[in-house]
């Protein structure tokens, strides 16, 4: 009888469940319905479509000169003006994507792959290597980050490559607290414990394991870093220790605009405006992303 | 109480040592020889000797190390190479700039970013919170040399009601006491030349302190939100208190520890920012003087100018932590 009653529940319940839906998947739902976020992603979007794009795109060449056309205010020939060069100032904002993002991404990618490495040493490790490398983290972090970029191109020398170098290693010990951190919650679970007691080696557990499941907070994180790497790059460029002339890095178009303020005021506008939007939306994307991935972490 | 504040004081000596020995490499990790990189290419063969053997750097780098770090327990910051002075000497001054732009921008950070961030909270969803929110967010994204530019251009061009740079009239030069300008100014009764170092202040100061303003209206609207969900705010109103006294007197102390921990990582941000608006409004405070040093590769002011900074920041910290465990006693026990 009950089990006749078991063959009468109709099939079209069972099937109803529903399939079972990984973290990526919920945190994109979640994601596309964050309005800012999606603004976010399209003002990102825009910025990396106007670096790829760039030679297409933009209507004079990145160095054309005419000093005919000195300072000439925004017209339908020169949407955003000229420089105290001649130059077509769209055209070098267009090609300063490729500039700023560029550093932005690597100088993090470079932040991400070290902080990551002694995270997870110090995280898993433990004892004094965990001592040392906190430690190490915790004098860095005792410097105003601008301040150790500053010291570590007049180091180096002041270069865009320099910069992307100085910026990489001063956002280093924010990733590494946050890896060890979440190493150390995760070496308690059961399925570390299990994957010890079979014999797995370190480096498996470090690398097939632990890491994977840090990876939420670093790409949460590795967003937002982005955008601040971008603001540090400029102000290295603008304080002359980043991008060197000729070379249309947003910051060092911002500081060369200076001179120029009382006669042409749009050389110092546009340069400006296209970096604050362009951290804007890493800004807002980063948040969005750490609302749909990490709930934790929200402030 | 005071054993957590001995602690947390010794917690800060092997930081600061380990910030001097980073600033004391900064001058070795320069490619090829120090000195010659100094001087130049064109520099002699006994220049370039001379400079070695005054740096120190002909000999073995513990001697260099420990003989440095006993200097600066002597409060001995090295000499300027560009002016020859000992850099104790000449650094007050620059430093006393930085102070005064850096205490402005931080009064004027925390009184209308805290503010924003209760009213916010106060009026959730209203247009203030909407308007407050995407300033709030602009303005975390805004660059502060743009910011700067913008302000001199607006206000000192265009509309000329404040000066475009510097830190006095140099028509009126002020004879300084404590280089605090605005003390001063005050000290010595003189209310005119007291107005020309505010309006002087004004520019940088908003400038910089438009970030933190920022930051600390976001944090402080989200823990007061948290905060006036709790049931004993729920209970203060039913008792029929105002709103105004549920918020400033109940609400506000318990959302102020996040708050007061930004405060304290914002000033680290504020100093290093510092650097980017002395640059822009020709303030001639601890940034410039590093800024400046680096142009001359005068290494022995960028390394102690770091060093100092850095060191003021470390204490910062130290004091906003001691701070919240005054306020909040949940954290001298648990550490």
């Amino acid at each position: 009888m009950a089990e006749l009653a078991r063959n009468q529940v109709p099939l079209s319940t069972v099937q109803k469940q529903e399939e079972p839906v990984s973290l990526w998947q919920e945190g994109w739902r979640s994601f596309k319905k964050n309005k800012m976020a999606l603004v976010g992603t399209g003002i990102v979007s825009f910025f990396i479509l106007l670096a790829v794009l760039a030679p297409l795109i933009a209507p004079y060449g990145i160095n054309e000169q005419n000093l005919s056309l000195r300072l000439q205010p925004p017209s339908s020939e020169h949407l955003f003006g000229t420089d105290d060069f001649g130059r077509d100032i769209l055209s070098r904002v267009i090609y300063g994507a490729r500039i700023s993002l560029w550093v932005g991404f690597f100088s993090v990618l470079g932040s991400v792959v070290a902080g990551s490495l002694l995270g997870i040493i110090a995280g898993y490790y433990g004892r004094w290597i965990d001592g040392v490398i906190s430690r190490i983290f915790d004098i860095m972090l005792a410097f105003p980050s601008i301040l150790l970029a500053i010291g570590i191109v007049a180091v180096l020398g002041p270069s865009l490559q320099n910069a992307l170098i100085a910026i990489a290693v001063i956002n280093i010990p924010n990733f590494g607290r946050l890896i060890r951190s979440r190493v150390l919650s995760i070496k308690q679970e059961e399925y570390i414990m299990a994957a010890k007691a079979i014999g797995m080696s370190d480096m498996r557990i470090l690398f097939h394991h632990i890491l994977p499941n840090s990876m939420t907070p670093i790409i949460v994180q590795g967003t937002l870093a982005i955008a601040t790497a971008i603001i540090e790059a400029a102000a290295l460029g603008f304080l002359g220790l980043g991008a060197q002339p000729p070379n249309p890095e947003w910051g060092k178009m911002l500081a060369d605009s200076k001179d120029f303020l009382t006669q042409a005021p749009w050389t110092m506008f546009f340069p400006g405006l296209a970096i604050m939007l362009t951290v804007l939306g890493f800004n807002l994307m980063g948040d969005g992303l750490r609302d749909a991935l990490d709930p934790r972490m929200k402030s | 109480m005071f054993s957590y504040t001995l602690r947390r004081v010794f917690m800060v000596i092997p930081v600061l040592l380990g910030m001097s020995l980073v600033v004391f490499f900064m001058i070795r990790a320069i490619p090829g020889n120090p000195a010659q990189v100094i001087l130049g290419q064109k520099a002699t063969k006994e220049a370039v000797e001379a400079l070695t053997h005054k740096l120190g750097l002909d000999q073995p780098w513990y001697i260099q190390y420990i003989k440095y770090l006993g200097g600066l327990l002597k409060g001995d910051l090295g000499e300027s190479i560009r002016t020859g002075t000992a850099v104790s000497q000449e650094i007050w001054p620059y430093l006393a700039a930085t102070l005064e732009l850096s205490l402005a921008a931080m009064v004027i950070a925390v009184v209308i970013g805290v503010n924003a961030g209760i009213i916010s909270a106060w009026f959730q969803n209203s247009w203030f919170d909407y308007i407050a929110m995407i300033l709030a967010l602009i303005g975390v994204s805004m660059p502060i040399f743009w910011l700067g530019l913008m302000e001199q251009w607006a206000f000192a061009i265009q509309l000329d009601w404040l000066p475009t740079s510097g830190r006095e009239d140099v028509r009126n030069p002020i004879e300084p006491i404590t280089h605090l300008y605005l003390v001063d100014t005050l000290l010595q009764g003189n209310t005119e030349q007291f107005m020309q170092v505010l309006q002087h202040l004004i520019l940088p100061s908003v400038a910089l302190a438009t970030i933190p303003m920022a930051i600390i209206a976001r944090i402080t609207r989200s823990s007061m939100l948290e905060v006036m969900k709790s049931d004993y705010i729920r209970t203060a109103r039913a008792k029929g208190l105002s709103m105004f006294w549920v918020v400033y007197k109940h609400s506000l102390k318990n959302a102020i520890i996040p708050v007061l921990t930004v405060i304290g990582l914002q000033t680290g941000l504020l100093l290093g920012g510092a650097i980017l608006t002395e640059t822009i409004f020709s303030w001639p405070g601890i940034g410039r003087y590093i800024y400046e040093a680096i142009g001359y590769r005068d290494y022995p002011v960028i390394q102690s100018g770091i060093l100092i900074v850095a060191t003021i920041f470390i204490f910062i910290n130290l004091i906003v932590d001691l701070l919240y465990a005054a306020i909040d006693p949940r954290i001298k026990y648990n550490s």
